[in-house]
């Protein structure tokens, strides 16, 4: 370390980022752990409990059943938003007067506050008077989200594709437009065509963009409260309870704030683990 | 395939081109003849990628035909046309090896795998790329990944033309002059028309047989780079061709003689005084104007070091006249005066020059 000084004044500067940090994710973090390790009854009054939820959560079969859920779903929208999303960005145009209109259209679901996206599912695909079930039901089909679990599970995910399949389409969007025209040019020379076009020239180009939608698809699909939360309310039965609806319902439902707590740390856990997986997967790839 | 014919073309990138300014090129009709080495030279926006992605065929012309030999190629695709090109910036397959790449063109047209082999080897060898083959393409440097480009085109046996859009923008300087060597080295291995197109006079002269030279969608003039350097056709290629750029300097016609600011101009060509109103100029190449001990008395502004020479910055009245002087030549000391050589010395009217032939 020699020929470097040592200015004690750089902490001054950070000081105000500790603190930001500090007060949005450290200190309510913090306290989630100490409920974690305790028990409580109210009043303030608490009893060291140790690893106990932690055990408890990690072999109980409800936690079980909604973290297969959960990775059921999420698999699920992945397989159809990515493709999608992809196929919908080649469609659109790259030039023209059509441009505004397609990606303001794309947009446009993002732009609903996600407790309205579960309302309008809601009544959209209620069999008696909603347009879907009704149209559903005048095909023959007996359909009735709020009864039949496998209809409950089509409905959350039809919704999901139509309200997150544009964020996949806007950054696929942001790839294919930059990509240089000689790319084309050359293919078309080489004699490319469709799909060798798509395979060595698209994909490759798209890749950054897409790991990055991948990411915040898999993360927000992997935490997804509000919208099934409206919809179905977690059931019929538990049938759509995925695991931020099933961690509500300990926390605030039951008041369990000792398991609850050490369940929520599990599934921050595990979040933050499939992330760095995904990430360095498809990171590794891009070195190779 | 016999040289390449373009027919009257006109392209403009609008629907509706109404005024001239519309058409980026303005008509344009050319003969080039089998195997020889072109360049396309001109400033930005002049139109030479349009001519050339015509030729390609990425672009359909406005108007006009273009023929390969006796075909008329006009709506053929460019994969059908027995043409390579190279971008300005290198396009590489970032997910395929040097190998692949190379064999790209080859497997799409569904050549047998041995001869695609045998191909892309000596084709890598004529590149030096071939301790390179199995690496990532995206790997490469600047100039490396060009090479790939050229290569692509080099290896399918079909290409009779090979166009470069000012390949050597990216490439480090020193790297310009080698690989710059290498393309003229290939023409002559390879023996295919190659269709340069640059900004760059020296790349343009150094590189072809003729240069086209294009301005504002129309061809100048077409020459060999010593015809561009001597007799310029039109002003604008005395300006762009030569460092410094002619002299343009506008005069007057008296009894078939050029007369600048009342001192007559000796020229060899006898200009008649029927121009009519045209803007007439008289152009001179710094090169071919000398200090004397009589002509046009001159007083000199500024004195600038090129090296091997200087050049000299003069002016007689408001007109600026520059001229080069060798660098261990002593410049005159007080009165100067200059001179042209007669045999150097055009005369232009609107642009245009005036020889015995176009009159």
């Amino acid at each position: 370390m020699t020929g470097k000084t040592s200015n004690q004044k750089a902490w001054l500067f950070v000081l105000p980022v500790v603190v930001l940090v500090a007060f949005n994710a450290l200190i309510p973090l913090m306290t989630v752990v100490n409920y974690s390790v305790q028990e409580t009854f109210g009043d303030n009054v608490f009893f060291w409990e140790g690893l106990r939820w932690y055990e408890e959560v990690l072999h109980s079969e409800r936690f079980h059943a909604s973290l297969l859920r959960q990775i059921t779903f999420t698999s699920i929208i992945l397989l159809i938003e990515v493709p999608l999303g992809v196929a919908i960005a080649l469609a659109m145009p790259r030039r023209g007067p059509w441009v505004p209109v397609c990606l303001v259209l794309m947009a446009l679901p993002m732009l609903i506050p996600w407790n309205v996206v579960g309302a309008m599912w809601n009544i959209f695909a209620l069999p008696e008077i909603g347009l879907l079930g009704k149209t559903i039901n005048s095909l023959g089909i007996n359909y009735n989200f709020t009864q039949q679990p496998l209809a409950a599970w089509f409905t959350t995910i039809l919704m999901d594709v139509w309200h997150w399949t544009s964020l996949v389409v806007l950054l696929a969007y942001a790839g294919l437009c930059s990509i240089p025209a000689p790319y084309y040019q050359a293919a078309k020379i080489d004699g490319a065509r469709g799909w060798a076009i798509f395979r060595y020239i698209e994909l490759p180009k798209m890749k950054r963009v897409l790991t990055i939608a991948i990411l915040l698809r898999f993360m927000d699909s992997f935490m997804i409260y509000t919208e099934p939360f409206v919809l179905t309310g977690g059931g019929p039965g538990n049938a759509t309870t995925f695991l931020s609806i099933d961690l509500v319902k300990i926390a605030l439902g039951q008041f369990d704030l000792g398991p609850a707590a050490a369940m929520s740390l599990i599934y921050f856990l595990i979040v933050l683990l499939l992330s760095w997986v995904f990430y360095t997967l498809m990171m590794r790839h891009e070195e190779r | 395939m016999s040289g390449i014919g373009l027919k009257d073309i006109r392209h403009s990138y609008l629907r509706n081109p109404k005024s001239d300014e519309d058409w980026a090129l303005k008509h344009i009709s050319l003969d080039w003849s089998d195997g020889g080495a072109y360049a396309l030279l001109g400033p930005s926006g002049c139109g030479k990628t349009t001519l050339l992605n015509i030729i390609s065929g990425l672009i359909a012309p406005s108007e006009g035909r273009v023929w390969f030999g006796d075909q008329d190629v006009t709506e053929i695709p460019p994969d059908q046309r027995n043409i390579a090109q190279v971008f300005q910036f290198p396009v590489v397959y970032d997910t395929m090896t040097v190998y692949e790449n190379l064999a790209f063109p080859l497997r799409n047209r569904g050549v047998p795998k041995g001869d695609i082999e045998a191909r892309v080897r000596e084709i890598a060898a004529m590149l030096d790329l071939t301790d390179m083959l199995s690496r990532r393409a995206s790997g490469l440097t600047a100039d490396g990944k060009q090479k790939i480009s050229l290569g692509r085109g080099l290896v399918r046996s079909d290409v009779n033309v090979i166009m470069f859009d000012e390949p050597l923008t990216v490439i480090d300087p020193h790297l310009k002059w080698v690989l710059r060597s290498k393309l003229k080295e290939l023409h002559q291995q390879v023996g295919s028309t190659m269709i340069y197109v640059t900004h760059d006079q020296t790349e343009a002269l150094t590189f072809a047989d003729l240069v086209v030279v294009m301005h504002e969608g129309t061809v100048v003039q077409i020459g060999t780079p010593v015809e561009l350097f001597e007799s310029p056709k039109h002003t604008f290629v005395g300006h762009f061709i030569g460092s410094p750029g002619m002299n343009v300097l506008p005069c007057e016609i008296d009894q078939g003689a050029p007369i600048l600011a009342g001192w007559k101009i000796e020229v060899e060509t006898r200009v008649e005084q029927t121009m009519g109103g045209a803007r007439l100029e008289i152009g001179v190449r710094p090169e071919f104007v000398s200090f004397s001990s009589d002509g046009i008395p001159v007083e000199i502004v500024k004195v600038n070091d090129a090296g091997r020479y200087r050049i000299i910055d003069t002016r007689h009245g408001h007109i600026h006249i520059k001229l080069l002087v060798a660098e261990d030549d002593a410049l005159p000391s007080e009165s100067a005066y200059i001179r042209f050589d007669p045999a150097h010395t055009h005369v232009y009217a609107d642009g245009w020059i005036i020889d015995g032939n176009s009159q």
